[in-house]
């Protein structure tokens, strides 16, 4: 190079910024896979085997869904950014053990194809992929998705199914439902449910987690918990009632996992705040006064419709030119 | 930007210091020099030349009667071979003053040692030096030094945080010349009567903040003090600083003295210290060469007007075949097409990267993590100015502030969709001007 003076003149010009940060959409979704990991954990040792099935096919299904798509429609191939096989996992967390494998991919179509791909793939979803399959699998097969194998360390009866602490709850509402499980069983996870959401403290790792490795913003979590908590307090005037709401059905799984989804909340904090609120209150009101044992599904699925509201309030309203300036 | 937070919001950037301890080579005269007529904001020089002209170290070269501009030295002893016509970084023309050196480094008769009595004194001696802002900005020294509002000005601010990855010239000096940053401290605060200086320092140079400390205790200087800054971007663009150090919001478009502040890179302030000590006007600069397309990567004075190709032959050359430079650092410099441009007053880094670390990956979809709104030190909203932009409405581009940017580049670094949102900015802001929208 020394003895020939090459001239370098066909540079390549872009604007500054030169170097970006190692973190990338496929980056943040594998370290939601990890989080997700403990809680899998705890469902194959609860439920069996038949977990790694079930959340096998989930992922392959939606991933599978994800490249099929793009490539019919000639789209740029999201498929290997992992959003779709966070989508996968988080489906199979959302449903029984015992769910046969085909109403799993009809979940993962719903899911995928209409919920994600439809209204314009990633990024451009307006409510969860996941919650929604779970919605709807519940209510078209209401009979399969209520049917909760008993978990591997219950006392052997003839029974192959039972009911979860919430449904037992929800039957009969004045039923002391301490004497059933308790609250340390339902921590560690050792309950009928859906696959990934009877671990109470496998999801609180992988919450913490994301929290840690600046995935997620703790505030969603916190406010979705801290309202479910302070409104069971408020409404039943019990402390492990409080601590039962917590722990019971989707609120960690959901308060950790799906109302985090970056895609389908507010992107400010004060909007986030608005969020996990609202997530609380209305899976309080449909846990106490509606009509299903669990309301965590329908209450973030409703925040997500009116997360473009509380965006367009929080960005407009909060930080518009005027408003900002009168501050100052 | 709430007085009531400490520090503004920043990013964690890589910092990439591979230089901090490379001491400044001073690099031998090339054969022939480009000194470029336009190496300030303002209006650019006349060349004070012919061709044929023979031409000392430290003569006039250059120079204009309008205000906001700075004279051009030359940085060599020679003979002018043509004035010529090239682009520039900008993508503009520029002109350049091409001369043919013979190694003897003549010293020109006019240099002169500055005497000055008061303020009047001082900014005329500065003018005359050729000093522009060397941190970057390039923008003439002296009338930064002569503010309308002088009696309400107290604070003298020199940014040493060098937060930019990559560059330790800043670094080298404050550990090099550290005596030098302190007189032209001196000198500063002396004529325009200010009552205290900060010397802003990122917590990554130890070094440097160690030395001036001892220096400042050594020569009791009490109204002098180092002021530790966090090492994250951008705490050295000077609105963050000066919010740092004195808790006061800058916002765009106002000047520091409106805040009682003036605010100047460390190597401005080292060069003042200099130039009243021996009269050489600014002919040549301390850069840090490094990238991974560099062979030596190390610290180097080099004169105005060397070509980036000889500064970096004198790094023993390209490891690899360079893919992108750059003048500056990687998340505000400004990539150039070749390297057959000339060395001017501001750069304070070249970087040399090879095709591997050239490119950017592919832009994703948003997926409205929100991100770019927690690292902008101003808490904007690039992600929406992202939206509003594509869909052509300046109306909501400076409803959101857009305006307010500094075009820092920590929302498109810290991206994981890799949308290009410095970019965007920029553009967006360009879209208000144009609509004329106040």
């Amino acid at each position: 190079m020394e003895n020939e003076k090459k001239v370098y003149d066909k540079l390549l010009v872009t604007s500054a910024p030169h170097i970006v940060s190692s973190i990338d959409t496929q980056k943040v979704m594998a370290n939601v896979l990890v989080a997700m990991a403990p809680a899998l954990a705890v469902g194959m040792y609860v439920f069996g085997m038949r977990v790694i099935a079930l959340t096998l096919v989930c992922v392959i299904a939606s991933v599978g869904f994800e490249w099929i798509y793009n490539k019919f429609m000639k789209k740029q191939q999201t498929a290997g950014d992992l959003s779709a096989a966070v989508t996968g996992v988080l489906i199979a967390f959302n449903v029984p053990s015992s769910l046969p494998l085909w109403i799993a991919i009809i979940g993962c179509f719903v899911a995928i194809i209409i919920v994600k791909q439809l209204f314009g793939g990633m990024g451009r979803n307006f409510v969860n992929p996941a919650i929604t399959a779970r919605i709807v699998l519940f209510v078209s097969f209401a009979t399969q998705m209520t049917t909760w194998p008993l978990p591997s360390m219950a006392p052997v009866t003839d029974a192959t199914t039972g009911a979860t602490p919430l449904g037992l709850w929800a039957a009969d509402k004045s039923v002391d439902t301490m004497s059933a499980v308790t609250n340390n069983e339902m921590f560690l996870g050792f309950i009928g449910g859906c696959v990934g959401e009877v671990s109470a403290f496998a999801l609180l790792v992988g919450g913490i987690y994301l929290i840690w490795r600046q995935i997620i913003s703790p505030l969603i979590p916190a406010c979705f918990i801290g309202t479910v908590f302070l409104f069971a307090l408020a409404t039943s005037g019990s402390f492990d009632m409080a601590i039962f709401h917590v722990f019971a059905g989707g609120v960690m799984l959901g308060a950790f996992f799906m109302a985090t989804d970056y895609v389908t909340t507010p992107m400010l904090p004060i909007g986030k705040i608005i969020f996990g609120v609202g997530c609380g209150i209305l899976t309080m009101v449909i846990r106490i006064w509606g009509a299903y044992p669990e309301g965590v599904s329908f209450s973030i699925l409703l925040m997500n419709i009116v997360t473009p509201l509380i965006d367009k309030f929080t960005i407009e309203k909060l930080y518009g030119g005027v408003k900002k300036n009168e501050k100052k | 930007m709430s007085q009531s937070k400490k520090h503004l919001q920043s990013v964690k950037v890589g910092h990439f210091k591979h230089t901090a301890n490379s001491e400044t080579e001073v690099m031998p005269i090339p054969d022939v020099v480009k000194i470029s007529m336009s190496q300030h904001i303002g209006a650019p020089c006349q060349p004070l030349v012919n061709k044929g002209d023979t031409v000392k170290v430290g003569q006039l070269i250059g120079d204009t009667d309008a205000f906001v501009s700075a004279p051009i030295h030359s940085s060599v002893s020679g003979t002018v071979l043509k004035i010529d016509e090239q682009r520039s970084a900008m993508g503009g023309s520029d002109r350049l003053v091409v001369i043919e050196t013979d190694k003897k480094q003549e010293i020109s008769e006019e240099i002169e040692i500055p005497h000055v009595q008061d303020l009047k004194g001082f900014v005329e001696a500065v003018k005359k030096s050729g000093l522009v802002g060397l941190g970057g900005a390039s923008f003439p020294t002296h009338i930064k030094y002569n503010p309308k509002n002088l009696d309400e000005i107290d604070t003298l601010i020199v940014n040493g945080a060098e937060c930019e990855p990559f560059i330790t010239s800043d670094n080298r000096i404050m550990i090099e010349e550290a005596e030098d940053i302190l007189d032209g401290m001196k000198l500063i605060m002396k004529y325009m009567d200010l009552k205290v200086g900060y010397i802003g320092i990122e917590e990554n140079k130890p070094e440097a903040i160690q030395n001036l400390n001892a220096i400042i205790a050594q020569q009791g200087l009490e109204n002098v003090k180092t002021f530790t800054l966090q090492a994250r971007y951008p705490k050295g663009a000077e609105r963050v600083l000066i919010y740092e150090i004195t808790g006061k919001t800058l916002n765009a478009g106002v000047l520091p003295a409106e805040l009682g502040v003036v605010c100047s890179n460390v190597t401005s302030v080292a060069f003042v210290g200099q130039y009243f000590r021996n009269g050489m006007p600014l002919i040549r600069k301390r850069m840090t060469i490094d990238g991974d397309a560099v062979t030596t990567p190390k610290n180097v004075y080099a004169p105005i007007g060397a070509m980036i190709s000889d500064v970096m032959a004198f790094c023993d050359g390209y490891k690899t075949e360079p893919k992108k430079i750059l003048m500056g650092g990687p998340m505000m410099g400004r990539a150039i097409f070749s390297d057959q441009m000339p060395i001017v007053k501001n750069n304070n880094a070249i970087l040399a990267f090879s095709k591997r670390q050239s490119f950017i990956p592919e832009e994703t979809q948003c997926i409205k993590c929100g991100r770019c709104h927690l690292v902008c030190p101003f808490e904007l909203l690039p992600f929406a100015y992202a939206e509003a932009y594509k869909a052509n409405d300046p109306q909501k581009l400076s409803d959101l502030d857009i305006m307010q940017c500094m075009e820092c580049g920590s929302c498109a670094y810290i991206c994981p969709a890799r949308i290009p949102l410095g970019f965007i900015n920029k553009l967006g802001k360009s879209l208000v001007k144009e609509a004329g929208i106040k």
